[in-house]
């Protein structure tokens, strides 16, 4: 690629839709100046961040705010991804959620996933290994894939293939006799208290290891032999060539591009064992990669993406008090994606399977709709801006502004003709005053509701 | 078109049961001694089953389709499966999905079956999916398949208002309808497509709600209202051959005696009141039902529940199937096992062959990639 400025808005733009759910146009700009390195360097040391304070979320939202309910759980979700100052961990915690899917339909129990994704967080950007191995010890995990039921005189396989299939290597390189080893080293991996989970009330559940109910015998898993215990089947399964592999090639897909490049996830499997299983080292080997800045809108973006990422544009939801984040979280489901409750144990199909004619629709009436909302902050923001220094503006002119805003879309000639054919009755608009100027807001609005319901802006 | 004198275009309905559905539990072997032996804990008492002969019998929360049965609507296809198992959920998906078990690919045997029935592409609703989500059964690149959470109030940019809408709707058929001389990115195109038939199908269904009226009351669960707007969009005649329709939850490796029975409960209620629905309508007899799930379950069960096995059933529905029980139920006996799981008779593809060529008319070999035996007699006056 040509070399680009660390200063480039339009890269530090794809860098912050993809390390977060994006940025306005005054944001990136102010990140520009800071530059693309040390931006990377401030998503990646997110520690030094404080996650955002929400204590007056459920008094705001007492409507929803329902300790029983797995929903309020993602409601204070997409809060915390439209406000938290470390917008790479809950990126990386929404990839980890769909690849370790679990989920409401089956678990239905709300501290149990609250503690699920305060796990994902805590280890979405640690070692692999324990990230494994928490994901293990999960009750959420343990219980979605009915690990309180495997024992040692009646083996469960449900965790231990997917362990396998799903969470590390992937199918085919290992046999059904592997899936039967690593289930029985699992046994006795379990949680304390199943039943009665309601009508009680629902309370935390914790991990145990009962060890007499534990299968000790020996057992060659990977073509290794050894009286193996869940922990051993884990270093085996983050050290094989298989996990190097899946590790890699799910970031690549989630960050850099849907169309995978066997080069590139080579590359950050290297990293991935020479680092020691560290994702640390392998997101900042990425966002420092040539393919990884050239790819800009190469993605489908997911619902969640979608709809914080229209938020954070039209500014909403920046505080504990302001209503309607049930219904973001009804958008996403009617974008086929309920967060904490993936339909299946695999998560969700993701690029253009996110896009069939019912999701299109909600994406589409979604972006237009808030975008067209005058009394949203970062919508006025964006209408006070467009004018510059200028008393009016050309049609061309309006449109590369609009889409400037919006995050420099790759937009296809064909678009941008139509949108200059709707504009064809104005030759010059008037911009003078920005939004208390009714003219040229209605027609400003207009072309954002049309960008936003471009094809173009169903990626990111 | 339509008219009373004509015969009425066929429809099928597939319903999928999502997670694996235990095939054991659902058509029960009741009086063979194995069963007990292997199904110790998750099984079901012979004075509970819905007996339909000496041998078999329905899951006690079945009574509907029990009663179907006696009707003679319900075949029984036992033992359906593919060549070499595979206990992934994603993959046995895939697998029913693609009609293609050597290799992944992403078009649908529904899709194909759609670009038979329409190759013109002259109605996009041939195919109509409810619920969440397009399956990968009915997908193909450039063959329009309509995707609908809920018929009521499905639009584009709706909350527009009128001139304004018209114009935006305006403005977004232009951006999106594919142009051929552009060379565009596959997914460009599709989203492309799928805009505009987006935009058809919705002008399309937003009649049905308007024109239904029912004496039947569909229960609330996903299933009930999913095939309750199947049988929106089918009486309101727009021409759709093929619907889609899903249950998920049959997963079941632990607690499965209450949660199957609540899931069978629903799927039985659920069918029954779409024929009974249809039959109101004096339309049952040109829609039939095919249910199937990825795979069914180990014949031992695990003590709560039951793991991943291969060799499940599948059921198909309608007045115009002739019912009854149509393969041979596997062996439960443990020398014919195959790693702890019901060897399978019948390929999964010869049912969509039999009902490719018995009710669609349409040859089945390019559709699910190779030539399968069909079932004799399973469709009434099929050809």
């Amino acid at each position: 690629m040509a070399t680009r400025a660390a200063t480039d808005v339009g890269l530090v733009g794809h860098l912050m839709r993809r390390a977060g759910f994006g940025a306005s146009a005054s944001e990136t700009e102010r990140l520009a100046e800071i530059g693309y390195d040390n931006v990377v360097e401030g998503l990646l040391g997110f520690e030094q961040q404080p996650r955002p304070v929400e204590d007056l979320l459920e008094r705001y939202h007492q409507d929803h705010a329902d300790e029983e309910s797995v929903k309020w759980f993602s409601k204070r979700w997409i809060y915390r991804m439209i406000n938290s100052e470390r917008p790479l961990e809950e990126k990386m915690t929404l990839m980890w959620h769909a690849r370790f899917a679990t989920g409401r339909s089956k678990v239905n129990n709300s501290p149990m996933m609250g503690d699920h994704l305060e796990m994902l967080r805590d280890n979405c950007l640690g070692n692999f290994r324990t990230l494994l191995l928490e994901l293990a010890l999960s009750p959420a995990m343990i219980w979605w894939l009915d690990q309180q039921t495997n024992h040692s005189d009646a083996v469960n396989e449900n965790f231990g293939r997917e362990l396998l299939e799903l969470f590390s290597m992937g199918r085919g390189n290992y046999t059904e006799e592997d899936v039967r080893a690593c289930a029985r080293a699992f046994t006795g991996w379990t949680i304390d208290q199943t039943i009665p989970r309601y009508p009680n009330g629902w309370y935390d559940t914790n991990y145990v290891y009962r060890s007499h109910d534990h299968d000790p015998d020996v057992k060659t898993f990977l073509g290794e032999t050894g009286s193996f215990g869940g922990e051993d089947i884990i270093d085996i399964i983050v050290r094989h060539p298989a996990t190097g592999q899946f590790v890699a090639s799910n970031i690549y897909r989630y960050f850099v591009s849907d169309t995978p490049n066997q080069e590139a996830i080579d590359y950050l499997a290297s990293v991935y064992f020479e680092s020691g299983h560290e994702l640390r080292d392998v997101m900042r080997a990425l966002f420092h990669s040539d393919f990884f800045k050239d790819a800009g809108y190469a993605r489908v973006k997911s619902p969640a993406e979608h709809v914080v990422g229209v938020i954070k544009l039209t500014g909403e939801h920046t505080s504990e008090y302001e209503f309607g984040l049930a219904s973001l979280e009804a958008a996403t489901l009617a974008m086929g994606q309920e967060l904490l409750n993936p339909p299946t144990v695999e998560g969700w199909h993701t690029g253009f399977e996110w896009i069939d004619s019912a999701f299109l629709i909600e994406r589409v009436n979604f972006s237009a709709d808030r975008l067209g909302n005058l009394d949203a902050p970062g919508v006025r923001s964006i209408i006070d801006r467009l004018p510059g220094a200028d008393l009016s503006l050309t049609p061309d002119e309006l449109i590369d502004r609009c889409n400037y805003e919006l995050g420099q879309l790759n937009l296809e000639d064909r678009s941008r003709r139509v949108l200059t054919k709707e504009l064809e009755l104005h030759h010059d608009i008037p911009c003078a005053g920005g939004s208390s100027n009714p003219d040229f807001t209605e027609i400003a609005i207009e072309v954002l509701q049309m960008l936003s319901a471009s094809k173009e802006f169903q990626f990111a | 078109m339509t008219t009373e004198s004509t015969k009425r275009d066929t429809v099928l309905v597939v319903v999928q049961l999502s997670g694996g559905n235990d095939f054991l539990n659902t058509v029960i072997p009741y009086s063979n001694p194995f069963y007990k032996d292997f199904r110790n804990t998750v099984g079901i008492a012979d004075s509970d089953v819905l007996k339909i002969d000496d041998d078999y019998g329905f899951h006690p929360s079945m009574p509907e389709i029990g009663d179907m049965y006696k009707s003679g609507d319900v075949a029984i296809i036992a033992g359906v499966g593919y060549p070499e198992p595979d206990r992934s959920h994603f993959r046995s998906m895939d697998i029913w999905h693609t009609a293609e078990p050597s290799a992944v690919i992403a078009e649908g045997w529904l899709g194909r079956s759609i670009r038979e029935l329409d190759p013109q592409k002259q109605n996009v609703c041939t195919g109509v999916s409810f619920g969440q989500g397009l399956p990968r059964a009915m997908y193909l690149s450039g063959t329009p398949a309509i995707s609908v959470a809920h018929l009521e109030g499905y639009g584009l940019l709706t909350s527009l208002s009128g001139n304004k809408q018209r114009k935006a709707v305006n403005a977004f058929t232009r951006m999106y309808v594919p142009e051929e001389f552009e060379e565009a990115s596959v997914v460009m195109n599709h989203i492309g497509q799928t805009g505009i038939d987006a935009l058809t199908g919705a002008d399309m269904l937003k009649v049905a709600p308007e024109r239904y009226t029912s004496n039947v009351e569909y229960a609330d669960d996903a299933l009930g209202q999913s095939l309750r707007g199947i049988a929106q969009v089918h009486l309101a005649d727009i021409g759709s051959r093929i619907f889609y329709a899903q249950q998920g939850g049959y997963d079941v490796h632990g607690a499965q005696i209450a949660t199957h029975k609540g899931l069978l409960k629903d799927a039985s209620r659920a069918i029954s009141d779409f024929f009974d629905d249809l039959k109101s309508h004096d339309q049952g007899e040109e829609v039939i039902m095919l249910v199937f799930s990825e795979f069914g379950r180990r014949i031992r069960d695990n003590g709560n529940g039951t793991d991943h096995g291969s060799g499940g059933g599948a059921f198909l529905i309608g007045d115009s199937v002739n019912g009854g029980m149509y393969a041979e139920y596997p062996s439960l006996a443990p020398e014919d096992h195959i790693s702890g799981d019901m060897q399978f008779n019948n390929d999964f593809r010869s049912i969509y062959s039999t009902i490719l060529e018995g009710w669609f008319g349409i040859a089945p070999e390019q559709i699910v990639n190779g030539n399968f035996e069909r079932f004799q007699g399973l469709l009434a006056g099929a050809a």
